[in-house]
């Protein structure tokens, strides 16, 4: 099947196989290896991207279904060199360690903040339930993401600002 | 002259490595695509235990895509390729052939019958399902005791036995301490009781991958390992290729907590295959697989007795373990009980001490070293048994410990399973962890919600610990009939632009090396810290070193780091005297800079190397480099500790439990990066909780894992999980120059008995002494309504299916 797909600002058009992952397209097809697999079941989310703004896991999306969408990965969050505030909070707080989860933890946290812009601890953690990672114990990454909402809130500088315009646009946004 | 740059080491610097991990430009192995790679697919035995009578492969080979597909007798027509054990810890020990793939029978549910090549990875997968084999039943045999009993099914026919080995320790006879059998029948008091050490799954988050190149001068491998030098060598012994011809790269590596030590037949399989058809290949594992195949750790038995006066004075320990090798061995399998031999006295002195253990094989995935590897079970075991003896004298746990344990001024302490401790403030780290944990006002909580029958009641979990971190003394390890030494290896290279390389051997997988080994050069040289790379795991730039396990990192290869340094120094300051025209003795080195004694007359390291590069005038019969070479070898293990105390809340009517409150004060001795510390904490404590409430691999009677996917096995999310709260002390270690001591394991080991204790604290007035872990609401709830004192826990030895009912109860 023939799909047309925009993956991080750019267009591609691709014959895929329908059972072809969304995860796999992104990985094989397109070698963006940013986003990655590690697991088969869809519970450790590893390979959250957004798709239209919401953040999915790409191994539990057909390529096909994206057809049309506007997919964004980890290697689309940054913009003329500049991190983005999530990425930013992660290194300040230390917030990964070996990093394989991190691209998935990144992209689920931008939307959960999109959803609630001022989480509390529990709200975090809840977030972020569907997102493994088996180094941090994830107290550094609840802080990373509280640091990110904080940074990001509205008169917090230009990158806020654009994130703002980012999550604007993703008003009513449930993620997963 | 006093240094004027701020000191790196101590200094929480924000991790170098994440620039590339949070933008997801990490080269994880899987990202690899070669061109014209072929991709490989391994047909899994859905049996424990049967003969193979057939395998037809005719069909497999004709569908899309596929290349080639290999049996075991296609890959090792003679039956010679055996993968290695590298701990042969008896000189009888039973160590069965592992084949790269089963050829004429399967031991365990998983294990490799037959591999795909093909043109994609979907391909190669589709075409398992067209491979027909014919498997024979033989009996499967599940369980320790039940491997032993007489006329249990065999694992390996031609052994003969289910018994691998037996390992014993006797300080009598060791001349370390007395006899045990003789304080146990004087003692006013002894307590038995079995503890169970469950089967856990590392759960490393990146799959294992390889990738194998045979189309350039030496044979490339790349693969997501803990230990490419170890793989490199083992892999040469294993298939004859001459050692110089094979490069291993282990590049970012996601996670390993001792998961990623094995030479795995997958790696040799790709090497065979690579070199058959001529083409790169990879494999890449899918979670199903990690589950099944990537060895699992814990499983034993353990049967402990101490003896005891009245007044808490501990006078011996006995020791009976069973552990589960599976159904072979691993890389390092066999020893992992060993190292918690050391370890079982822990803190105290005990005079009389004697540990035996009995390796056994059964129809399972094999176990091997995973986070703490022999230590945490160790912990476990006196620290339960700690409680239990302080709740038999009615003294406060925490009384009883510091009864027995080594005092401050008694450093160094040479145990009774005849470790020398070096350093070690047990009093300092326990006062800090009780002010920060408000001990007597959570006591004074407990009392009260106990008077008031409160359906939710409290308990106080205490773990007093050390450990044997810096695995290598080479002749300690040679003494254990480790094959291999501990020694790690670093290099420097001083570039001619005053610019630094630094070479390990430890291999990193998500520790942050590239920063603390930075920190460390950037003082060691007086550059900065942003001029110091670390260059890691690819054996071309790396040429020997050990790998990374057992906290070794820092203890051994951070000093291998010092000590290359060191000779940096010494030969820049003989060119700097001849720069300067003075003797050697006349400068002095800091910041960076050779200054002449009493002068402002200095030279900076950048300007020596630039003329050591230029090479025109340099000391007499001195070769033009700043580059140096340096191996550690310790005289003794690092021993860090630390008191952790957790408070749990149980509700009595759901067996729920949570934690309201964990406080740990680690000593690791000197710390180089705090944030780095604190990390590595978390993440332990998170492993050792999630031992205590949630996790457990469970097989079914006929073999089969029942909890082979993150839908079954329960690693704990974020939800899951509170804050912790974490502190230090520093009691530098004295057997290495920088006084540091090792962090990697401290939290696993530490976390679990302090969880366990709680809960039984908080419900031990209901005469609850005993609950198996990990502690599902389930067990929870029936251990308070059963009122049970069992020793024997609830439950026994069970490979059954009762445990993942319990277990899923126990995350959701
Ligand atoms: S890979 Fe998608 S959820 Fe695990
Ligand atoms: S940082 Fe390693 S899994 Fe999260």
């Amino acid at each position: 099947m023939r799909i047309s797909v925009t993956v991080d600002g750019t267009t591609y058009t691709d014959d895929v196989e329908p059972r072809t992952l969304l995860v796999h397209y992104l990985r094989e097809t397109l070698g963006k290896v940013g986003t990655v697999i590690g697991c088969d079941t869809s519970n450790c989310g590893a390979c959250t991207v957004h798709l239209d703004g919401h953040s999915v896991k790409s191994c539990s999306v057909l390529a096909v279904q994206a057809d049309g969408c506007e997919v964004t990965t980890i290697e689309g969050l940054a913009r003329d060199g500049e991190l983005h505030p999530v990425q930013r909070a992660f290194h300040d707080n230390h917030a990964l360690q070996c990093g394989f989860c991190t691209p998935g933890m990144i992209m689920q946290s931008i939307d959960l903040l999109a959803d609630d812009p001022d989480p509390d601890e529990q709200a975090v953690r809840e977030g972020l339930e569907g997102n493994l990672c088996r180094c941090t114990g994830y107290q550094n990454i609840v802080r990373a993401v509280r640091d990110a909402a904080h940074q990001m809130r509205p008169g917090a500088g230009p990158e806020a600002e654009r994130l703002t315009e980012d999550t604007a646009s993703k008003v009513g946004g449930g993620g997963e | 002259m006093t240094s004027t740059v701020e000191p790196e080491v101590g200094k929480a610097r924000l991790r170098k490595e994440d620039a590339r991990l949070i933008t997801g430009r990490t080269r994880w192995t899987d990202n690899l695509a070669l061109p014209g790679m072929l991709h490989l697919a391994v047909l899994r035995s859905p049996f424990a235990h049967a003969k193979i009578v057939s395998i037809d492969v005719s069909e497999a080979k004709k569908a899309p895509g596929v290349v080639a597909v290999y049996t075991a007798k296609d890959l090792d027509p003679d039956g010679s390729i055996a993968m290695p054990c590298a701990w042969p810890i008896t000189p009888d020990m039973k160590s069965p052939r592992r084949p790269v793939l089963a050829a004429d029978q399967v031991n365990f549910a998983g294990e490799g019958v037959a591999v795909v090549a093909a043109r994609s990875a979907a391909e190669a997968h589709d075409a398992l399902e067209a491979i027909d084999v014919d498997y024979e039943d033989l009996p499967v045999v599940l369980g320790m005791e039940n491997a032993l009993a007489d006329g249990a099914p065999l694992v390996h026919e031609e052994l003969g036995t289910n018994q691998n080995a037996v390992w014993v320790f006797d300080s009598g006879e060791a001349g370390s301490g007395g006899d045990v059998g003789e304080a146990i029948a004087k003692a006013e008091v002894t307590l038995t009781r079995r503890f169970r050490q469950q089967r856990l799954v590392p759960a490393f988050m990146e799959p294992r991958s390889c990738v194998v190149d045979p189309t350039s001068a030496q044979l490339t491998m790349w693969s997501a390992t803990q230990v490419p030098h170890i793989l490199k060598t083992m892999s040469a012994l294993t298939l004859g290729i001459p050692e110089h011809k094979l490069r291993v790269i282990a590049p970012d590596v996601g996670g390993g907590f001792g998961g990623k030590i094995a030479v795995l037949p997958e790696e040799t399989m790709c090497l065979l295959v690579a070199q058959k058809l001529g083409k790169p290949v990879k494999w890449t594992e899918s979670r199903s697989e990690t589950m099944l195949t990537a060895h699992h750790g814990r499983d034993q038995i353990q049967d402990i007795t101490i003896s005891a006066n009245r007044d808490g004075t501990v006078t011996g320990l006995k020791v009976d373990l069973l552990a589960d090798m599976g159904a072979y061995l691993g890389l390092v399998g066999p020893g992992v009980p060993i190292l918690g031999a050391f370890m079982f006295n822990a803190i105290y002195k005990i005079p009389a001490y004697r540990f035996a253990c009995t390796n056994v094989f059964t129809n399972t995935t094999l176990t091997d070293a995973y986070r703490g590897a022999g230590r945490p079970e160790a912990t476990f075991a006196i620290e339960r048994i700690m409680d239990e003896l302080a709740a038999e004298l009615g003294m406060d746990p925490l009384e009883l410990r510091e009864k027995n344990w080594i005092k401050h001024d008694e450093f160094p302490y040479t145990t009774v399973s005849t470790l020398t401790y070096d350093s070690g403030n047990y009093e300092a780290a326990t006062a800090k962890a009780k002010e920060l944990f408000d001990y007597d006002g959570l006591r004074r909580e407990q009392q009260e919600r106990r008077d008031a029958g409160d359906p939710v009641q409290l308990g106080i979990g205490i773990s007093t610990f050390t450990e044997m971190c810096g695995l290598a003394p080479s002749r300690v390890l040679g003494s254990l009939d480790y094959a291999a030494g501990g020694w790690e290896h670093a290099s420097i290279r001083v570039l001619p632009t005053g610019k630094v390389e630094v070479i390990t051997g430890a291999s990193a997988h998500g520790q942050g090396h590239e920063t603390a080994w930075s920190q460390i050069v950037a003082d060691q040289l007086g550059v900065a810290f942003e001029d110091v790379e670390v260059l890691h795991g690819d054996t071309q730039s790396s040429h020997k070193g050990m790998d990374t396990y057992g906290s070794r990192s820092l203890a051994v290869g951070g000093i291998a780091v010092v000590k290359a340094a060191e000779k940096v120094v010494a030969k820049a300051r003989k060119v700097a005297a001849h720069m300067m025209e003075c003797a050697e003795d006349d400068l002095e080195f800091a910041s960076g800079k050779f200054t002449v004694k009493g002068t402002e007359s200095s030279t900076a390291l950048g300007d020596i190397a630039f003329t050591v590069f230029a090479a025109h005038d340099l000391p007499e019969g001195m070769e033009p480099s700043l580059d140096s070479d340096a191996t550690f070898d310790p005289e003794n293990f690092s021993f860090p500790h630390g008191t952790h105390l957790c408070a749990m809340e149980v509700d009595t009517e759901t067996g729920r439990v949570s934690i309201r409150k964990y406080v740990c004060v680690d000593d690791v001795g000197a710390v180089v990066n705090p944030l780095i510390v604190e990390g590595q904490v978390h993440g332990g404590l998170a492993q050792g909780i999630a031992q205590a409430l949630f996790e457990e691999a469970v097989h079914d009677e006929t073999g089969t894992l029942t909890t082979g996917t993150f839908a079954d096995y329960l690693l704990p999310s974020a939800a899951d999980l509170p804050s912790f709260v974490t502190d230090r002390t520093e009691t530098p270690s004295t057997t290495n120059p920088l006084g540091v001591k090792g962090v990697g394991e401290a939290g696993t080991i530490a976390s679990t008995p302090a969880v366990v204790n709680a809960v039984i604290d908080a419900v031990r007035h209901r005469g609850v002494n005993e609950i198996e872990m990990p502690l599902s609401p389930m067990r929870v709830w029936s251990a308070i309504h059963r009122g049970d004192t069992g020793a024997g826990g609830v439950g026994g030895e069970s490979g059954g299916g009762l445990g993942s009912i319990d277990a899923t109860g126990g995350a959701q």
